[in-house]
């Protein structure tokens, strides 16, 4: 059931290389500055920057590569993150606050402590996740834009 | 405090920020899991961190966090600090301790950015 959804004001593709943590979160610095430009207002701009980056650092961690698709409509702003990696084979369970099956090395870097996905669910309005195990995941955040 | 009796408290040496030394600092998160700052520090706050890879930098830059102090002696590394001079978020470096860094600010006036959080995660 596909809601009827206004044509989008913006729309932007972006792509994030898997185990590259050199340049991890450039999409989402890049997102984070083309909301500033359009004038979105402080606190969505702080909310997407951070559902953005969580999900940027899970594909750098966890996936080969991934697609982030910005698009923006007058009541809405959606970040859809495709990736193709080894997916996940319990969503509810990654759900679970302080699941995680990081390696040391994540760890290390201060990450993989499971808390991603769920400060992803807080910084957004909508959240859907479907995965297929051995081909990828795919993240919509959705923020509602006009309260 | 400004970031310039910061420096003076924590005899700590200034990597990037030498323009911002009159910033005001009113409170801190501290925190060596990047997870947790991502979670849980306010926006305009000073991160504290022994964590010193250019994820720190960039989580900052997400949160707009006022600066970072690495601990215990760590020194950033190069492209910490190059991301950092290119977003403007001034970098300290310390030899204390975390306990000691967050012990020495404290007394001098500096809040913690949130004081705890409940069972749900709420913080307050």
């Amino acid at each position: 059931m596909q809601e009827k959804l206004a044509e989008p004001l913006l729309e932007q593709e972006f792509a994030v290389q898997g185990g590259d943590f050199i340049h991890a979160g450039e999409v989402s610095s890049s997102i984070k500055a083309i909301l500033k430009d359009i004038g979105m207002s402080h606190d969505i701009i702080r909310r997407v920057a951070i559902a953005t980056y969580e999900a940027e650092m899970n594909v750098v961690c966890y996936a080969r590569q991934a697609a982030f698709h910005l698009a923006i409509t007058p009541d809405r702003l959606t970040v859809i993150a495709d990736d193709e990696g080894q997916g996940i084979p319990d969503i509810e369970l990654a759900m679970q606050e302080g699941y995680s099956t990081s390696s040391r090395e994540i760890k290390e870097m201060g990450f993989g402590a499971g808390m991603g996905l769920q400060n992803i669910k807080k910084n957004t309005d909508e959240l859907r996740i479907s995965s297929v195990v051995g081909e990828g995941t795919r993240l919509e955040m959705v923020i509602f834009t006009r309260k | 405090m400004t970031f310039r009796e910061l420096a003076d408290i924590l005899g700590a040496t200034v990597v990037v920020g030498q323009d911002c030394m009159d910033v005001t600092v009113r409170d801190a998160f501290a925190s060596d899991l990047l997870s947790d700052v991502l979670a849980f520090a306010r926006e305009g706050t000073l991160l504290i961190t022994g964590i010193t890879n250019p994820q720190v930098v960039r989580t900052a830059e997400m949160l707009e966090l006022l600066g970072i102090v690495f601990v215990r002696g760590k020194r950033p590394d190069e492209e910490a600090i190059k991301l950092a001079r290119a977003k403007k978020i001034p970098l300290f470096c310390t030899r204390y301790i975390m306990f000691e860094t967050c012990g020495r600010l404290f007394k001098h006036g500096l809040s913690g950015c949130i004081e705890r959080v409940d069972d749900a995660g709420k913080t307050s």
